[in-house]
C-alpha cells in the first residue's frame, strides 16, 4: 500500500488570531499541525499497519513547515517531502489541490491519499474533494471507518443525518473526521528517527507543473465586530424562583 | 443575474439551507434550483413555493442515493449547456463537496461558508469567517461561474407559498461508471440537525458532577464517570425536548463518553448559530466558542462565576445545574402549558 498523507501547518487552536495593518497575527502561540490532519495521520498508519506498505508526508510551505512535516514523521511517517516555490503564495483550495495531485502523480503509483477534513485557519474544506476530482479518484470524505479488502474499500462517511456507508476502488482519496478515533502521540523513538530523516524539498518545475493560477482573492481580512454584551445575571433565593425568571427570558428570545 | 440553486436532500428530505439560497438567489435575479435524485418530484413543487423560476429535475435511479461523483457530473453537464453567472449551494456536506467539485469542473472558484453577500453591478463581494471565526475575510473570484456555499441559518428562509408554481424542466443523470456504491445508512435518531436548528441545549463536563447520583454497583472508575455522564445529558435532553431544541454538546463531553460525536460543537465539531443557545456546565473553551459564537442569545449556567462563557452571555446563572436544569424545564413545560 502506498499511503499519501497532505497535511498543513497552522496556529495553535487556542493562539489569540488578530489582524494588525492588515496581517494576521497570532502572537507566540506556535505553529502546528493542522489538528484535522493527526487525524488524516492516524487512519494512514493503521492501514500501514494492517496492510503494510509506506506513508509519505507532504506539505506545501516555506522552510518553517518542515517542523510539521517532523511531526508526521514523529508519528510514524516513513518519509515527508515538502513543496516549497516562489510562485506558492496565497494559492486559493483549487490552486492547492492542482499542486497536490500533481504531486501525487509525481510520487506514482499511490493507493490512497490521506488529508484531514478542513485546515482551521481557512476552513474551506474543499482540497480533498477537488484533488479527488483533478485525479479522477473517488471522493470519500469525512470519513470514520475505513477498511481495505483487496482493491475495494469500505467507508463510513459522516453525514447531517448519521452515517453513509459505501463502497469503492482504490486508488482513492479519503478526508478524516474526529470520531475516526484519536491520533497517537509521538513516541521519544519517533521523535529521535524524524530528526535524522532528510527531508527533500520540491519546486514547481520539481513537481512538473507550472504555476497554479488562484481565482479569489480576498482582498480584506478584518476582527469580527466585538460583542457588546453585558451578562445579565438571573438571581433568586430559590432554584424554582430562578427556574420561573431565566424560563420567561428564554421563552421571549424563543422564535416561534 | 441567473442563478442556480443546489437544492440537498436526504431522502427527498430538504435541508432547509436550501430554501435559505433560493432566497439569496431571488433577490438577485432569476433562481432555477437543481434537484436531483429518484422519486423528487415533490421537492420540485416545493423549490417553487420557495421562489425558484425554474427547476431542472433529475430523476434517475442512479441518483437514488448522493454520490459526489455522479451528482457533480450530472451538474457538469447541465453547466456546460447552458452556464449560470452564479452557482449557490448550502454548506452541508453534500453541498461543501458538489461545490468543491464543481468547481474544478468548470474552472473556477469556491466562496464556501458565506455569512454575508455584497453585489455591486456584476461584482460580488463575499463575506465569511476564517481561524474558527476569530476573523472575518472578504473575498471575490475573478472567474465566472461564481460558486457560493452559503452557511445555513446566515439568510432568511423565504415564506413558503402554497400552490407557487413554475417551469419545470426534467434533464438527464449523468450516464457512465461511478464505482462508488452506497450500501446503507446508520442514522443518528436525533431528529434535528444542529446546524439548522433554531434552538441548542449544550451539555459539557460539567453534567458529570453530581455526587448525589448513586451509580450502580459493579462499575470501574471509568465506567462510573460515563454513567455519571449520561445521567447529566438526561437532564439536558429533557430540557431540550420541552423546548424542541437540539442536543450539542462540548469536547470534553464527547472525549468522555457521556455522548457521540455527531452533538459536538465547536472547532473540531459543528458550527451552529441558533437563535438561542444554552450552555449547561460549558466553560467556553476558545474551541467551542469557535463552533457556536454567532447565535443571537446565548445562556450559560455555571456554578463558577469567572468561566468565560458567561463572557458571550446574554442572560447567566451562576449555580448547580443539577438545581437549575430539572426546574427551569418544570418552569418552561408550565410556562408552554404542557
Ligand atoms: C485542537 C483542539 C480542538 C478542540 N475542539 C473543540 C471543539 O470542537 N469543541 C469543544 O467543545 N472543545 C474543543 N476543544 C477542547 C476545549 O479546549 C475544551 O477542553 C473543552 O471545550 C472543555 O469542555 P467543557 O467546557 O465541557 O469542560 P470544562 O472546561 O472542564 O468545563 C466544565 C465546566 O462545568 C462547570 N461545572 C462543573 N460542575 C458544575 C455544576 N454542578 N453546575 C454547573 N456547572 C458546573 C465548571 O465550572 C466548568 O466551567 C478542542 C481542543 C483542542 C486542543
Amino acid at each position: 500500500m502506498k499511503i499519501v498523507v497532505c497535511v498543513k501547518q497552522v496556529p495553535d487552536s487556542t493562539a489569540k488570531v488578530v489582524v494588525e495593518q492588515g496581517r494576521i497575527i497570532w502572537g507566540d502561540a506556535p505553529l502546528v499541525i493542522n489538528p484535522w490532519d493527526e487525524y488524516a495521520m492516524e487512519a494512514a498508519l493503521q492501514q500501514r499497519e494492517a496492510l503494510s506498505g509506506t506513508v509519505t508526508a507532504v506539505t506545501i510551505g516555506d522552510e518553517s513547515a518542515r517542523e510539521t512535516l517532523r511531526r508526521a514523521l514523529a508519528m510514524g511517517a516513513d518519509d515527508a517531502i515538502l513543496i516549497s516555490d516562489p510562485g506558492l503564495v496565497n494559492l486559493d483550495t483549487q490552486a492547492t489541490a492542482q499542486v497536490l495531485a500533481a504531486v501525487i502523480r509525481k510520487i506514482g503509483a499511490v493507493d490512497m491519499a490521506f488529508f484531514g477534513r478542513q485546515a482551521i485557519d481557512g476552513d474551506a474544506g474543499l482540497v480533498p474533494a477537488q484533488t479527488a476530482r483533478l485525479l479522477g479518484w473517488p471522493a470519500l470524505t469525512l470519513a470514520s471507518v475505513i477498511k481495505v479488502e483487496g482493491g475495494s474499500v469500505h467507508v463510513e462517511r459522516g453525514i447531517e443525518e448519521g452515517r453513509q456507508i459505501v463502497t469503492a476502488k482504490l486508488p482513492a482519496v479519503f478526508s478524516m473526521t474526529k470520531d475516526f478515533g484519536e491520533p497517537r502521540y509521538p513516541s521519544f523513538m519517533g521523535i529521535r528517527k524524524a530528526s535524522r530523516v532528510e527531508i527533500p524539498a520540491w519546486s514547481l518545475a520539481g513537481v512538473g507543473i507550472a504555476a497554479p493560477v488562484s481565482v479569489i482573492t480576498w482582498p480584506e481580512i478584518i476582527n469580527p465586530p466585538s460583542r457588546e454584551i453585558t451578562c445579565e445575571y438571573i438571581t433568586g433565593s430559590n432554584p424554582d424562583e430562578i427556574a420561573e425568571a431565566l424560563a420567561a427570558k428564554i421563552l421571549a428570545e424563543k422564535v416561534l | 443575474m441567473n442563478t442556480w440553486v443546489y437544492v440537498d436532500h436526504f431522502k427527498g428530505n430538504a435541508l432547509p439551507s436550501s430554501w435559505e439560497a433560493i432566497g439569496v438567489g431571488k433577490s438577485l435575479g432569476q433562481v432555477t434550483a437543481l434537484v436531483f435524485g429518484s422519486s423528487v418530484e415533490t421537492l420540485a413543487t416545493t423549490a417553487f413555493e420557495h421562489g425558484a423560476d425554474e427547476v431542472l429535475l433529475a430523476e434517475d435511479a442512479s441518483l437514488e442515493d448522493y454520490r459526489a461523483e455522479a451528482f457533480a457530473t450530472t451538474l457538469e453537464n447541465l453547466a456546460s449547456k447552458q452556464m449560470p453567472d452564479l452557482l449557490l449551494f448550502p454548506t452541508t456536506t453534500r453541498g461543501r463537496e458538489l461545490a468543491a467539485m464543481a468547481a474544478i469542473d468548470l474552472k473556477t472558484g469556491v466562496m464556501v461558508d458565506v455569512t454575508a453577500l455584497e453585489v455591486v453591478g456584476d461584482k460580488v463581494t463575499i463575506t465569511r469567517p476564517i481561524y474558527g471565526g476569530k476573523l472575518l475575510t472578504r473575498e471575490t473570484c475573478s472567474s465566472k461561474p461564481l460558486i457560493i456555499t452559503l452557511r445555513g441559518r446566515a439568510f432568511p428562509k423565504p415564506m413558503q407559498q402554497a400552490g407557487r408554481s413554475g417551469k419545470l424542466t426534467r434533464v438527464a443523470a449523468a450516464t457512465g461508471d461511478f464505482p462508488t456504491r452506497v450500501e446503507g445508512y446508520t442514522t443518528s435518531g436525533s431528529g434535528v440537525s444542529l446546524a439548522d436548528a433554531g434552538m441548542i441545549v449544550s451539555g459539557g463536563r460539567g453534567v458529570s458532577n453530581n455526587p448525589a447520583f448513586t451509580p450502580p454497583p459493579g462499575l470501574d472508575e471509568k465506567q462510573v464517570e460515563v454513567w455519571r455522564g449520561q445521567q447529566g445529558f438526561v437532564l439536558v435532553r429533557d430540557l431540550a425536548s420541552a423546548l424542541g431544541a437540539a442536543v450539542g454538546a462540548s469536547r470534553a463531553a464527547v472525549d468522555a463518553g457521556y455522548i457521540p460525536y455527531v452533538h459536538q460543537v465547536g472547532q473540531t465539531g459543528k458550527v451552529v448559530s441558533p437563535d438561542v443557545y444554552i450552555a449547561v456546565g460549558i466553560s467556553g473553551a476558545i474551541q467551542h466558542l469557535a463552533g457556536m459564537r454567532t447565535s443571537k442569545v446565548i445562556v450559560a449556567i455555571n456554578k463558577d462565576p469567572e468561566a468565560p462563557i458567561f463572557r458571550l452571555a446574554r442572560f447567566g446563572v451562576v449555580g448547580d445545574l443539577f438545581q437549575i436544569i430539572p426546574a427551569l424545564t418544570t418552569a418552561l413545560k408550565k410556562k408552554m402549558g404542557k
